[in-house]
């Protein structure tokens, strides 16, 4: 360890300086990222096969999601991915209240896009549109309606508890804020966080035409 | 292969002992919550050793049932539980960690001339992970077993076995992230920290076998765990994802399971061809014969691997179009393996051979791996497959990459870093006999299953027809020569740890940043940051310099 090193505040041991570290830091973010592009690639390839076996059945059963709700979810989110970049540039400039009041907007605006998918789940709950034993769309007599929503839970659940990671790093973030951590030449953190945040966001962008979407003039 | 994690217990070290990674600090805290890639990497050894044995003693228990045509020993559900646990515990839990989560971890920082990895506290958290899913998959072991094979092939694992087969898969769930994380923190490691000088082309080979290692743990692990989350949603929930009455299609899981598990061979197997890199060199006394071709040829490996899963399938209902392209992928994986082989073999071309036990295991790492390789090429024929698909023959061209390649890549190099590591020198006769113990008794081992297998013999049954029975005596025969293989070094390298000879910093006379540093190594590795000013394996021109004076 070099002694300049050891000064400057937020830089790890086994960085040379502070440079070096974001540099890291955020690649790895990246390769975090492509790693969770794999995860959820699993369920979309699952997606594409079977829409492309059971196109009927597919947009008949995207006839059940609410499209004003998965709408203004979508407007939340990307209003969300708004202040998270806000909160950034603020990180920044080393305004640690304004990084903080940015955070908490983003934490509500993601806790009202959880709040809006927990009622739609209710309303595929009261519908029986639950996969499993317990399913009994009325009318749908094709088991490829299920596996819509077999894709449509398992695809917007994963989603919803990439959020609710997100959700407590936000809190993590926060109180980081409060105690004044970031500075001009210290703010990576907030950056990897708003990588991480605009990912999720965009797996939504891409979920909600799929599912809510596609097949609906028909 | 050393169980023992503490340093040597000489209560306070003599004045003149210098301070290193192993005697800095002491006590059960000092490596539970160390962030030095060095003590991970121990930790790492003693925790794959483990599984390694618990693996071993399955296949020990297989072996004895095949020794006799009639099913006498274990029950056919006792017998598919035991290949079913061999298998998960050979390929999650030591084939896949063994030498990126031991050798690189250790190694890549040291090489690359850096304090440690990029992220250490993610380098101790992976192994944690490692350590819950290995306990949770024990778990499930003791529980009472899963006996889906280790490949959890859907209908039955979701629908129809009864035995623990969530409990694993959550298991096997869970590593999975310890393999990604350290996959991450090298390839972040390997852009962002080396030392001054030190371009991408002078890189030691095992350093981009590693890189090409890690591409794949990043990139492949995740669709693993996506299936595994299905396979539960299926098991617990009655998700149709795969299920035929719901609409679901079975083969769709071995496409998702093999987009991983295929390229996990080559989690295998490149580290171990990074080893042989750096080996065949230092004993050649020879810079490597094509650096730039054996580089490449890793990240080639990397890319094909990804494209060929298919091959699995030819017989499970996958288009025949579909098997001809992978056919024809898999082919093609031949080049880049064939390019590594060649030019190791032109690096011995002319060189100055010496005969150090870690030489020994490149020789059969080279001899095995390319039989290995070549009834591959056997396999990835559409028309031959059809016979040979679930035969002996498949156990053992695989055994021979894994066990022959990956595992003798593996020892060869605890061996030649070994005298790094602990700071002793493991006693060199009995290493060479072991070797050659571990060679015999491999080949005697699987060579029989390829007959065996040609003529016939399917896998996973307890029970087999009389003819078969000389090859499979045989086999168990050369078991236990195998498994005595393994016992000798594990007690000899143990051994050396507290009695054997004081290692110089370089025992090997070998290149590299590592054997520039003290044996064993100080925590932070290097004094001042080192200054790479020529390229990997100058061997030929210190030579020459030596002729010259």
């Amino acid at each position: 360890m070099s002694d300049h090193a050891a000064h400057a505040p937020g830089l790890a041991h086994q960085f040379d300086d502070l440079d070096q570290q974001l540099d890291a830091t955020t690649l790895g973010m990246w390769l975090f990222l492509a790693q969770e592009i794999m995860f959820f690639g699993g369920l979309f390839a699952a997606y594409a096969i079977y829409r492309s076996h059971y196109p009927e059945a597919f947009a008949a059963a995207s006839h059940h999601l609410d499209i004003r709700l998965g709408g203004f979810n979508t407007v939340v989110l990307i209003f969300s991915s708004l202040t998270m970049a806000l909160g950034v540039r603020a990180a920044q400039m080393g305004k640690n209240k304004t990084v903080f009041n940015y955070l908490l907007v983003t934490f509500m605006l993601g806790n009202l896009f959880l709040v809006v998918k927990a009622f739609e789940y209710h309303h595929k709950y009261v519908e029986g549109l639950i996969p499993g034993p317990w399913f009994s769309a009325h009318g749908a007599t094709d088991p490829a309606v299920q596996m819509f929503f077999c894709l449509y839970f398992a695809m917007t659940g994963m989603h919803a508890l990439h959020m609710v990671v997100g959700g407590g790093l936000l809190i993590y973030f926060m109180v980081q804020a409060r105690r004044e951590r970031y500075h001009a030449h210290y703010f990576g953190p907030i950056e990897i966080m708003g990588l991480y945040w605009h990912f999720v966001d965009i797996v939504w962008i891409f979920l909600f035409p799929l599912l809510y979407l596609l097949g609906l003039h028909q | 292969m050393n169980a023992a994690l503490a340093p040597p217990p000489s209560a306070p070290p003599p004045a003149e002992t210098p301070t290193h990674y192993l005697n800095a600090n002491y006590g059960f805290r000092s490596w539970m919550f160390t962030l030095d890639h060095k003590r991970i990497a121990l930790l790492y050894l003693a925790s794959i050793t483990l599984f390694f044995f618990i693996g071993g003693f399955y296949a020990v228990m297989l072996r004895l049932e095949l020794v006799t045509p009639a099913g006498d020993l274990m029950s056919a559900e006792n017998y598919n539980k035991s290949f079913t646990m061999h298998g998960v515990m050979m390929v999650f839990f030591f084939l896949i960690p063994s030498i990126p989560a031991v050798l690189g971890n250790f190694l890549i920082p040291l090489m690359i001339g850096a304090r440690d990895l990029a992220f250490p506290r993610l380098n101790l958290l992976s192994w944690y992970i490692y350590m819950a899913g290995g306990m949770l998959t024990l778990y499930a072991m003791v529980a009472g077993g899963v006996d889906t094979g280790w490949t959890m092939y859907t209908p039955y694992s979701t629908t129809y076995s009864n035995s623990h087969v969530m409990v694993m898969a959550v298991g096997i769930f869970i590593n999975g992230f310890s393999s990604i994380l350290t996959g991450l923190n090298f390839i972040v490691t390997i852009h962002k920290m080396r030392a001054p000088g030190l371009t991408w082309f002078r890189l030691p080979l095992f350093v981009w076998a590693h890189y090409a290692t890690s591409v794949i743990q990043v990139l492949g692990t995740p669709v693993i765990a996506i299936t595994i989350l299905l396979v539960a949603l299926e098991r617990g929930f009655g998700f149709g994802f795969f299920d035929p009455k719901l609409g679901g299609d079975p083969i769709l899981f071995q496409h998702l399971f093999w987009f991983y598990s295929h390229p996990a061979v080559y989690i295998m197997i490149l580290p171990s061809m990074g080893v042989v890199s750096e080996l065949v060199t230092c004993f050649s006394r020879k810079k490597v014969f094509g650096y730039k071709f054996i580089a490449m040829s890793s990240v080639a490996i990397a890319v094909f691997g990804f494209l060929v899963w298919g091959h699995h399938m030819f017989v499970s209902g996958q288009s025949i179009y579909a098997g001809m392209i992978f056919s024809f992928l898999s082919f093609l994986v031949g080049i880049p393996s064939a390019i590594k082989v060649f030019n190791w073999t032109a690096t011995m071309y002319k060189g100055s051979i010496s005969y150090h036990t870690p030489m020994l295991y490149v020789f059969g790492f080279i001899g095995l791996f390319t039989i290995g390789g070549l009834t591959g090429l056997i396999v990835a024929n559409l028309g031959l497959d059809v016979h040979l698909h679930d035969t002996y023959f498949i156990v053992a061209h695989f055994h021979y990459i894994m066990v022959g390649g990956a595992v003798m890549g593996y020892l060869g190099g605890i061996h030649f870093w070994w005298p790094k590591i602990t700071g002793r020198l493991y006693p060199e006769g009995w290493a060479r006999f072991s070797a050659l113990v571990l060679f015999v008794g491999f080949n005697l081992t699987f060579f029989p299953q390829f007959l065996v297998g040609y003529l016939g013999m399917p896998r996973r049954y307890h029970a087999y027809p009389e003819e078969f029975q000389v090859f499979n005596v045989m086999s168990s025969a050369g078991a236990s020569i195998l498994g005595l293989g393994y016992l000798i070094p594990m007690i000899y390298l143990t051994w050396s740890w507290r009695y054997g000879k004081l290692a110089p910093p370089n025992p090997w006379g070998a290149k590299g940043l590592e054997w520039t540093t003290p044996s064993p190594p100080t925590t932070f590795n290097f004094e001042e940051t080192p200054v790479v000013t020529e390229e990997a394996y100058a061997y030929a021109q210190e030579q020459e310099t030596e002729e010259s004076h």
